[in-house]
């Protein structure tokens, strides 16, 4: 009798047979790249920046005054000028504009001791009145406004009050700190996002086509194990989907400054959550295919799973964003722990031991589905 | 018939072992207590209605299905407590292809070969079955009969004591069907024993020593082919009209090139 047939061989030849059936049919992959490759791109270009408030400046409004000029120089502030009365009141009752402005100049003081000799009309200090309307439309930049308006007057006013000590002083500060762009909140969220996708969909489909191809049954009259046959399918889709999460990454970081906090090294810590992430997610893609009879009833139970992690997870708002009732389901999804230890690997540059709560619980989903996965994998 | 039979009666060795298999799906009884005995070298049939059985009782012996009761051993070994052990001895062939359509055939011979650990020329497989010139062809633009043969080569990979063919010429046309028969008797001829399932009788009469008759889950006939018809005969037996000199089959193949008896050596 020969000797037990050895696993590790066929294993090799599963994952090189599915290598080249990927490679040759890489529909699939190149899907798992397109959405969050267009995700990144639309946050990526969205930028840091808050939109400006958008303030209307009315028709008969005084513009060569210290207030206008301060106004201009704000970039928190998109000055709409040629605006006509009625569209603004409408943009504004629309929450369109944030707030119109109208100043007038309304009488000119001349200072005890005269003006200086030749000083130009137009530099005379003037009393004005600055009207500001904001809509109950737009209430934050509103508020945004009336606090910027306020402190140019409060300045204008103390100056002329000639006030050189005054009862309040402020000071301002900076503290150096790491730029945390949208794009390093988007990016891991799409990575992982993308992985669960891949996980869970192209698995599905991959072991759907493959039982009703009866390649499964084949392969189940020969002396191949059943977790041999997983592990390879596994294997040489953890392989392209590392490709893939690394064409991510490099765009990331070369085409919207993701930051990759130590280089290489965080580079690498980001590949084995990438890594232990696929796993977890494969083995959902496993049970489903197991479960399903096609791929119409698999598909559903594929959403399932993937579109409230989706929301859930912290891919596109972090979760203190939901209600508090929804939070704590949140907080224990697969995709959220993925999301915060690569959030936290790439940008605060802490190590995959500091992760190891995220990591714990992440392979302990995986853990839970794998045995799941082994007792209800079938080749029909 | 010009083919002479192998059953060595008297020296016959049984390969297959089936005693009062029984199979439920659920409230179905697919399998009602069969019995047969498959020896070695030759040719067995299995046939019947669709739904019968044929397949079932093929697949509880390939170890792919447990029987609800009965005991199946394949050369002395157990399907239901050693299967692992019968897997390298055997070599299958299912009904539908069971690849990856985008690998070429040689590359899904070479995955085979890591499947049963075994060393592989591909080509010269290739070679027995006639599909040298498709040896980079990919298995999804093969024809039928192409297939079915290609799937018999996957099935001799590992060398097999027994090769099982489940409906091996269903679709075929009638040139490709010899083609398929030639094959088989090859197999055959290096002592391979093969078990087969078919609705063509000219199949089984032509190709099979022995064929076990199934309906309804229950063997009904097992004999050869030869002894049936005998005793079908012997009953008193008339076909209701003489045939023709000839069938549109012969036409069919004379007129599409290679003659069945040249064929046959």
């Amino acid at each position: 009798m020969k000797s037990k047939p050895n696993q590790l061989r066929a294993l090799g030849g599963i994952i090189r047979a599915s290598l080249i059936a990927t490679y040759r049919n890489p529909s699939s992959l190149v899907f798992g790249l397109i959405f969050p490759m267009i995700f990144i791109v639309i946050f990526g270009f969205l930028g840091n920046e808050a939109a400006p408030a958008k303030l209307a400046v009315r028709a008969d409004t005084h513009t060569d005054n210290p207030i206008y000029t301060a106004l201009k120089d704000i970039k928190a502030v998109e000055l709409k000028t040629d605006l006509a009365e009625e569209k603004i009141n409408e943009d504004l009752s629309k929450g369109n504009l944030d707030a119109s402005i109208r100043i007038t100049a309304e009488e000119v003081l001349v200072p005890a001791g005269g003006l200086p000799r030749g000083a130009p009309i137009q530099q005379m200090p003037a009393r004005f009145k600055v009207e500001l309307t904001t809509s109950k439309a737009s209430p934050q930049n509103g508020e945004i406004l009336r606090s910027i308006v306020d402190n140019i007057s409060g300045k204008i006013n103390l100056a002329a009050a000639q006030i050189q000590t005054p009862l309040v002083e402020t000071a301002f500060a900076e503290t150096e700190g790491r730029r945390f762009s949208s794009i390093d909140f988007i990016l891991p969220g799409q990575l992982g996002f993308s992985l669960l996708n891949i996980g869970v969909f192209a698995t599905v489909f991959t072991f759907l086509t493959l039982k009703q191809t009866l390649v499964i049954k084949r392969f189940f009259t020969t002396p191949v194990k059943k977790i041999t046959i997983i592990a390879g399918e596994a294997i040489s889709r953890l392989l392209f989907s590392l490709i893939q999460a690394a064409i991510i990454i490099a765009i990331g970081y070369y085409g919207f400054h993701y930051t990759l906090i130590h280089g290489w090294a965080t580079f690498g810590q980001l590949m084995v959550l990438v890594a232990l992430g696929l796993i977890v997610f494969l083995g959902f893609g496993l049970v489903i295919s197991s479960i399903a009879k096609d791929e119409r009833s698999a598909s559903p139970l594929a959403n399932i799973l993937t579109i409230p992690q989706f929301l859930l997870a912290g891919t596109f708002f972090p979760i203190e964003m939901f209600p508090q009732w929804l939070q704590p389901i949140g907080k224990v999804l697969p995709l959220t722990f993925l999301n915060d230890s690569l959030r936290k690997v790439a940008f605060e540059g802490q190590t995959l031991v500091a992760v190891a709560p995220e990591i714990g619980w992440l392979a302990l989903w995986g853990v839970g589905i794998y045995v799941l996965t082994m007792l209800v994998f079938k080749w029909e | 018939m010009p083919q002479t039979k192998r059953v060595r009666r008297g020296t016959k060795k049984s390969v297959i072992s089936v005693r009062n298999l029984v199979k439920n799906y659920n409230a179905v009884q697919a399998v009602r207590d069969i019995s047969f005995d498959v020896y070695e070298g030759e040719i067995f049939g299995l046939l019947g209605p669709n739904g019968a059985g044929k397949t079932t009782t093929l697949e509880i012996i390939e170890t792919l299905r447990a029987p609800t009761a009965g005991d199946v051993t394949v050369m002395g070994i157990s399907v239901q407590k050693e299967p692992a052990r019968i897997k390298p001895l055997i070599g299958v062939q299912l009904q539908q292809s069971g690849f990856y359509p985008s690998l070429t055939l040689v590359e899904t011979l070479r995955l085979f070969s890591d499947l049963y650990n075994t060393t592989i020329n591909p080509i010269e497989i290739l070679g027995e079955v006639g599909l040298v010139e498709k040896a980079r062809a990919k298995v999804n633009q093969l024809s039928g009969g192409q297939k079915q043969r290609f799937s018999i080569a996957t099935a001799l990979v590992n060398k097999p004591k027994v090769i099982f063919l489940d409906e091996p010429s269903t679709g075929l046309d009638p040139k490709a069907r010899r083609d398929l028969w030639e094959l088989i008797r090859q197999i055959r001829a290096r002592g391979t024993t093969v078990i087969l399932t078919t609705h063509y009788m000219d199949e089984a009469e032509t190709l099979c020593d022995r064929v076990a008759v199934i309906d309804l889950g229950k063997i009904i006939a097992l004999d050869s082919p030869d002894h049936l018809i005998d005793k079908l005969v012997a009953s008193g037996y008339k076909r209701p009209k003489v045939t023709k000199q000839a069938t549109l089959e012969d036409v069919f193949l004379d007129l599409t090139g290679k003659e069945f008896e040249k064929d046959e050596k």
